[in-house]
């Protein structure tokens, strides 16, 4: 498969104090480990188990993601803008690659 | 004799043989009691309040691989006072944890939309954790017309 690829939509600008509302999306197949192959084989496990949300180095917010996720995990959160800087989110896959994406933001 | 003993061993053997064939692919689907259990792993025998959670899934489902859930846990979210966590277990999927989501008061608001696959018609169920160690716990039936755990 294609190396998958994070697209995030954040605001670029917030007042302070505003809590701002991020979507993020990442293209994965989410392989459940439930499934089988035609010739009867349990397809391995292979998901990104893990999304971390971090402002100015921060984490604020993570997802344990189980297989019982959608493929192309889509996931929505909150973030309360009190300065300028930059985010950078990041998805852990099963097979220890880390795929990452960051925005920046104003503040004032 | 011998025969006979080995004939009877036989017969044991093709009996709980037939039974596993029978019960194993109920195994394939968690149960409530193994989501209960699950949390009792992880809160004890804490008092699990009602309220303060919004679960939002659809009542019906027509695609079992793509289900919607937004889940939003009234707090203030100050450092003082914010939600810690939220688990959401499908109950009777292959493997009922769904997602654990972790805030901070710098989010602000503890609510977050992911979208998830569901094996069949089930219940949803949703535990916060606060940081003053209080449970709270919610649920919410989803229809599924076409299961997505197929293969």
């Amino acid at each position: 498969m294609a190396n998958p690829v994070p697209r995030v939509r954040a605001p670029n600008k917030a007042k302070v104090g505003e809590i701002i509302e991020i979507k993020s999306l990442i293209s994965h197949e989410m392989e459940s480990g439930q499934r089988r192959d035609s010739s009867g084989k349990v397809v391995p496990r292979k998901i990104i188990n893990k999304f971390t949300a971090s402002f100015n180095g921060k984490t604020f917010f993570e997802a344990d993601w189980q297989p019982s996720i959608s493929a192309n995990p889509y996931q929505s959160f909150f973030f309360k803008a009190t300065e300028s800087g930059e985010f950078k989110f990041a998805w852990k896959d099963d097979d220890g690659s880390e795929y990452s994406s960051t925005a920046k933001i104003a503040v004032g | 004799m011998q025969t006979q003993a080995s004939k009877r061993q036989f017969l044991r053997t093709a009996g709980i043989a037939a039974v596993a064939a029978i019960i194993a692919p109920r195994l394939a689907g968690a149960s409530p009691a193994e989501v209960a259990a699950e949390i009792k792993k992880l809160y004890g025998d804490k008092k699990m309040e009602s309220g303060r959670i919004k679960l939002d899934v659809p009542q019906i489902a027509e695609n079992g691989l793509v289900v919607p859930i937004n889940v939003e846990v009234e707090s203030p979210m100050t450092s003082a006072d914010f939600v810690k966590s939220v688990h959401v277990y499908a109950e009777k999927n292959p493997l009922p944890a769904v997602v654990s989501y972790k805030f901070t008061p710098e989010a602000g608001k503890a609510a977050a939309s992911t979208r998830m696959r569901l094996a069949e018609t089930q219940d949803i169920v949703v535990v916060a954790e606060m940081s003053n160690g209080q449970i709270f716990s919610t649920r919410a039936e989803v229809k599924v017309t076409i299961g997505g755990c197929g293969g």
